[in-house]
């Protein structure tokens, strides 16, 4: 390996894909603080392949990103020397409504796909709030809403992905279509990964039919105790519900348990009924029934804060929010949570004045109040001085953990993807 | 005990395996009977349910639990002996198959159902465990386990576990990988872990995804989280019979199309009802060229009114006779022949090669008449039987075995059948898994790079390829020191460029 200076990597970046799709980064391009040396601009997964071999050539350091709206997520990396844009790697190849399947390029904005599915009466059922989020981006982050509670995650809905390695090259898992065991899933290992593994430049989704009436019953509660029950209660019903989620806005005060169901014009409207009124009557509060979604539906409760995802066991979702009320309330923060309660899963929202190490504190003791139920707590975004402070991951068994960083390193043994973003220090 | 290294590696590539040393050493972890050595009874364990292929284990081991499966494991590891391991054996792609200079890890004294917890929709079990006896303990709770291959009643979760096995339900309820939430493994190298976890989304690589469906490569299963679904409040069975599958075919197409999603859409053609009706007398309608048999299930307002729309279009596409079922009973029946369908072949042919191969639902109609020109060209009869709704084609490839070539014959046009699903853009498998039988096929599917990529999880795994080696992928990868690895100063900061970022 020869050093090599700026201008022979920017010159081999250029060669490789073109001068036009290289630039010098620009502050908008750091990454969790990290600034990078240089940009490369790909449309196709052959010229990331390109710029993945210059790279490798040249030992860079590389973060791939979409349209940058989750780049602040997971740790910051140690090092980053080049950004693989992938915004430009956008469009749906194939969308085979006859077979409910969907094929796009990395890039495409998920309003596109979900433009593109509507046409034809279909949904991809992934929710995400981020108004410009990319496919790419959406299975790195293995991000999660409301939809996902009868549909599945990410992980459940893509069937097939291509992935440029480190050195540059082109893989395929899956196919394109649904049910297919040929060889290891690694579409799974990629989701969520966070762009420490590869980097993904296409996706095969399934699809579902988007259901002709959509209602929502909502009831409001006062203590967490109650919405534990509520959640309990719809879970259980044979109202097939679509979404279980919740929002409670402050650290104290009202609950709203909200439930989605779907099917066909009138039947909907009329399970709504009834359910609300099972729901009512277990809670001993009066449901609503709502012809449209909740305003704080699949939104975060987080913007510029402190945004964590906590995981427990379904049955323990009132003893979590407890846990969460009391640390909140001993620090007096404003704690607001929201979240796909029916699977045990829910958002928080530490604001963002919080001193960084009151933050560190509550992190700490969420993490606890999780892990008393199988859970655990990840900060997926937060301001940087928190971050300072804060593992965003939390701690991971060593044994996994073991596994995990062989993983890593049969995947990058040279380190150079998103170094340092991910889990229990893997770089 | 010692982890793997690669210096046993070497060893045992050098210096003739301590077999017997192993053996001892299961003799003072394990029951004197959960130790076998006898030839006669080690040929039990010589195939699964893909009978073609047979290899006599060196020994097979019955532990009762997961401690003494990392005691055997371990021991594996330390002597740098390759295992097996082996639940109920009904797999159809010699997956389970035996080394002969191994062990077979059978995990048949491992029945329990450790957990039904009903708050959080979920069981606990051994892997030995049958998957029809997670839904009857779940039952009682109205709740059930959704994986339902047709060997539900004797294969175990373990086993559905290493395949991602399917079943006729997972048009809408997916496969066992959407269905499982935890699994503990004991690594190839003797440690037990924990992938996954009861709470969803747990942090790090989702190594459990990735475990799921690597047939038995990865490591030994020996607890799994299961997800339990809520029964549905409504069930509705119908049975059509058409002129031919062509017809049948243009009503799944309706039906997906109209945005229905039925639990269940099943195809049997001609001669695998014949089959069916010899052997279990399940009364299909006769003279039918093709039946589909649709399950709908979910809340009952919704259920009634797509009922009688999959009806209509049923009798739209030309079915001449649809009949609904009144009960469970009858329910039954009509499930009765095409889940007897495999074993069914039996009473028309003495040997058949049972496919399973996946295309675009939207491509049946060009694929069955492409099977039927590969039928009619060399003579071998083949018949279909098919989860029509997900496009998992389960061709039955009929011969005799007596006859001189008929092997051959058979097994060409089972591959070309395959050929076919790749051209278009299926798969080589859907649920049966790879094993050692479609190995020489993988390569057709995936470049030399893709599986070179999916090795490296293995090598994460199981470095000395010491885990159902030879199963899955056509060569192995050589894990040893990974490739290239930067060492010394970065080259940039070398270059004095780093300290400017
Ligand atoms: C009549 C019939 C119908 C069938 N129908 C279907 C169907 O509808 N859908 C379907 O998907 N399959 C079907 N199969 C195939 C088979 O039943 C499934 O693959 C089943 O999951 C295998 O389970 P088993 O316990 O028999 O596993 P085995 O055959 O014993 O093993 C299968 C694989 O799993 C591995 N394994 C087993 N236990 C463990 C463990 N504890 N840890 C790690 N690896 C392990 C083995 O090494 C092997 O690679 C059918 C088979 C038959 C004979």
């Amino acid at each position: 390996m020869t050093t090599s200076t700026g201008d022979a990597v920017r010159g081999a970046l250029t060669g490789a894909i073109g001068s036009e799709r290289v630039r010098d980064a620009e502050e908008g391009d750091t990454v969790g603080g990290v600034r990078p040396r240089w940009v490369a601009s790909v449309a196709t997964t052959e010229q990331a392949a390109s710029a993945m071999s210059a790279a490798a050539e040249h030992g860079l350091r590389v973060v791939p990103r979409g349209s940058g709206s989750k780049i602040d997520w997971g740790a910051p990396p140690e090092a980053v020397d080049l950004v693989l844009d992938l915004s430009q790697a956008g469009g749906v190849l194939e969308h085979a409504a006859g077979d409910l399947v969907l094929h796009a390029r990395a890039g495409t904005p998920l309003d596109e796909v979900r433009r593109v599915a509507a046409d034809a009466g279909q949904q991809l059922s992934i929710d995400q709030p981020l108004p410009t989020a990319t496919v790419g981006g959406v299975i790195a982050t293995g991000t999660t809403g409301p939809g996902r509670h009868l549909y599945g995650a990410v992980r459940d809905l893509l069937i097939g992905i291509t992935v440029v390695r480190p050195d540059g090259v082109v893989t395929i898992s899956g196919g394109k279509v649904v049910k297919n065991v040929a060889g290891y899933d690694l579409g799974k290992l990629y989701t969520g990964s966070h762009g420490t593994l590869g980097v993904i430049t296409e996706a095969i989704f399934r699809l579902h039919p988007v259901a002709e009436q959509h209602r929502w019953i909502s009831v409001t509660l006062d203590e967490p105790a109650a919405a534990g029950e509520a959640v309990r209660v719809v879970r259980s019903s044979q109202a097939m519900p679509t979404a279980v989620e919740l929002e409670r806005a402050g650290t104290t005060g009202p609950i709203t348990v909200c439930a989605q169901i779907e099917g066909r014009p009138g039947a909907t409207h009329q399970r709504a009924l009834e359910l609300s009124e099972v729901l009512g009557s277990a809670v001993g509060v009066t449901g609503e029934v709502l012809d449209t979604a909740p305003e704080w539906w699949g939104e975060y409760p987080f913007d510029g804060d402190t945004g964590l995802r906590l995981g427990v066991e379904p049955s323990a979702v009132a003893a979590l929010l407890t846990g969460a009320q009391q640390a909140a309330q001993r620090r007096g923060v404003t704690l607001r949570t929201r979240g796909s309660v029916g699977l045990g899963l829910v958002h928080a929202a530490i604001p963002e004045e919080v001193p960084p190490a009151t933050v560190a504190e509550l992190v700490g003791e969420l993490r606890a109040a999780a892990a008393e139920h199988h859970g655990y707590g990840v900060v997926l975004r937060a301001p940087r001085a928190v971050l300072a402070s804060v593992d965003p991951w939390g701690p991971i068994p060593a044994g996994v953990l073991t596994l995990m960083r062989r993983t890593k390193d049969q995947f990058d043994p040279e380190h150079r993807l998103s170094p340092g973003r991910f889990v229990g220090g893997i770089r | 005990m010692q982890p793997a290294s690669t210096a046993n590696q070497t060893e045992a590539e050098t210096a003739p395996t301590d077999l017997e040393g192993l053996i001892g050493r299961f003799r003072e972890a394990l029951a004197p009977e959960s130790v076998i050595t006898d030839p006669q009874r080690l040929r039990t364990y010589e195939c699964d349910g893909l009978a073609s292929y047979r290899v006599v284990p060196a020994v097979v081991v019955l532990p009762e639990n997961a401690d003494q499966v990392g005691e055997i494991v371990a021991a594996c590891a330390e002597y740098g002996i390759a295992f097996v391991a082996r639940g109920s054996g009904t797999g159809l792609s010699a997956g389970a198959l035996p080394r002969s200079d191994g062990v077979l890890i059978v995990t048949s004294r491992m029945r329990r159902i450790l957990e039904v917890d009903v708050a959080n929709e979920r069981a606990v079990v051994e892997p030995g465990v049958i998957n029809l006896d997670v839904t009857k303990a779940a039952a009682p709770h109205g709740y059930y386990f959704a994986p339902d291959p047709s060997s539900q009643q004797v294969c175990s979760v373990g086993g559905n576990v290493a395949e991602n096995s399917g079943g006729a339900h997972c048009l809408k309820y997916g496969f066992t990988s959407n269905h499982v939430l935890a699994l503990e493994v004991v690594t190839p190298d003797g440690d037990t872990v924990e992938l996954g976890g009861r709470a969803r989304d747990v942090p790090g690589y989702d190594l459990m995804g990735a475990f799921v469906g690597s047939e038995g490569t990865l490591g030994v299963v020996t607890k799994i989280v299961v997800r339990l679904l809520r029964a549905p409040e409504s069930v509705q069975t119908l049975l059509a019979g058409f002129p031919s599958t062509d017809e049948a075919g243009g009503a799944v197409s309706k039906i997906i199309a109209e945005g229905i999603t039925p639990a269940a859409i099943e195809m049997m053609d001609a001669l695998s009802i014949e089959a069916a009706e010899q052997a279990v007398r399940c009364g299909y309608p006769e003279g039918a060229g093709a039946v589909l048999v649709v399950e709908l299930d979910g809340p009952a307002p919704e259920v009634e009114h797509t009922f009688a729309e999959v009806q209509r279009h049923c009798r739209d596409h030309g079915a001449f006779e649809v009949r609904v079922a009144a009960d469970d009973a009858e329910r039954a029946m009509i499930w009765k022949g095409r889940k007897s369908a495999f074993a069914a072949v039996g009473r028309i042919s003495p040997d058949y090669i049972v496919q399973d191969g996946v295309i675009p639902r939207t491509a049946l109609p060009e694929v069955l008449t492409r099977i039927s020109a590969l039928s009619a060209e060399s003579g071998v009869r083949v018949a279909n039987v098919f989860h029509a709704g997900d496009g998992n084609l389960h061709p039955l490839v009929l011969f005799d075995g007596s006859e001189p070539g008929a092997v051959e014959r058979a097994e060409e046009v089972s591959g070309s059948i395959l050929d076919v699903c790749l051209a278009h853009g299926g798969s080589i498998t859907g649920e049966h898994g790879v094993g050692a039988d479609k190995v020489k096929y993988m390569g057709r599917m995936f470049t030399e790079q893709d599986l070179d990529t999916m090795q490296r999880v293995r090598c994460a795994f199981d470095p000395d390829n010491r885990c159902n080696p030879g199963k899955v992928f056509p060569t192995p990868r050589l894990c040893g020191e990974a490739p290239g690895q930067r060492r010394g100063v970065h080259p940039l900061t070398e270059a004095g460029l780093a300290d400017q970022f």
